[in-house]
């Protein structure tokens, strides 16, 4: 029942957020609401003790994106633009856009459901068998070190390889002078 | 970017920045037995670091780790990985399988896990410190 409560509170907290980041006409603030959405999704993932996931988030979220988007805010300047005529046809674009995510959750199993697919398949084998196979306490670590080392290698080349590209692409612009 | 004259903030990132990269070190260790992992030890040691640059300016924080290192870093991350994979071919076994790491399969697993968690630390908190750098250096 509290956690019931908690979630209520942090969702609202969330759909509060979203309208100010909507509403406000300052891309700054705009970029530490931003940063305190990020914050609260985390406090969502830890009700849902889903910790590791919390820990990327208010890391990520919270911290590096908040300072990469005001880096790139500095770069392109502070001010709002204007906004463009037809904004009828796009709310009716997001509104149906939202309503079609919204139907497919619908076939999702609940939130902790034993008998969810996920549950079924290799989730019962890693939980029985990873204390004596990897012997380390945190599971999701043996999950994403070692039963799944290969998508975390994968992972780690696209974080090296969008670094790379990152860089050599803001470099050439700055080299050629027309930012 | 100028070096900050507000002598409270460069008090406090001072005194918070070791603190930063400590923790950093803390999450990278004990992510096998609480939450974290080499990916939010490396964005915490990223932030810690771009935080020192924000307060005592770009191009002094760029003196302490050149673009270049940051470049070699980040490349030795992912070789250190695969590398880990290589090795257990090598050792007889498949790709990336920690048990062929030593004559115990617990401890190879632990050995592999703690060797790729390094190389994620190393790419992710290079990366990081990359992407900072190439947004604002080389201008103002």
């Amino acid at each position: 029942m509290i956690s019931w409560v908690i979630e209520a509170v942090l969702l609202g907290f969330l759909v509060a957020i979203a309208i100010a980041v909507i509403r406000l006409g300052n891309l700054f603030a705009a970029a530490m609401l931003f940063g305190i959405y990020s914050l609260v999704s985390a406090s969502l993932f830890l009700s849902m003790d889903a910790a590791d996931v919390a820990f990327t988030e208010a890391a990520v979220g919270a911290g590096v994106s908040t300072v990469l988007i005001l880096a790139t805010l500095a770069k392109t300047g502070f001010a709002l633009r204007p906004p463009r005529p037809g904004a009828a046809g796009r709310l009716l674009l997001v509104v149906v856009t939202g309503l079609v995510l919204v139907w497919g959750t619908l076939d999702l199993p609940r939130f902790g459901d034993p008998e969810a697919p996920a549950r079924q398949h290799v989730a019962p084998r890693y939980i029985e068998t990873s204390p004596e196979e990897i012997g380390i306490p945190n599971m999701v670590t043996s999950v994403l070190a070692s039963y799944r080392g290969y998508d975390t290698l994968g992972e780690v080349t696209v974080i090296f390889i969008a670094g790379l590209g990152l860089v050599l692409l803001l470099n050439r612009r700055d080299r050629d002078g027309d930012r | 970017m100028a070096i900050d004259k507000d002598p409270v903030l460069r008090v406090v990132t001072t005194f918070l920045v070791p603190l930063i990269l400590l923790f950093a070190l803390y999450v990278q260790f004990h992510g096998e037995y609480g939450p974290g992992g080499g990916f939010q030890a490396g964005v915490i040691f990223g932030s810690g670091f771009v935080l020192y640059a924000l307060v005592y300016g770009v191009d002094h924080a760029e003196r302490i780790v050149p673009a270049l290192l940051l470049r070699l870093l980040a490349a030795s991350g992912v070789l250190l990985y695969a590398g880990v994979g290589v090795a257990t071919l090598l050792l007889g076994g498949n790709f990336l399988d920690y048990d062929v790491l030593a004559a115990n399969p617990v401890t190879g697993q632990h050995i592999g896990i703690i060797l790729i968690e390094l190389g994620v630390l190393l790419t992710v908190a290079s990366v990081v410190i990359m992407i900072f750098f190439a947004f604002v250096g080389g201008h103002s």
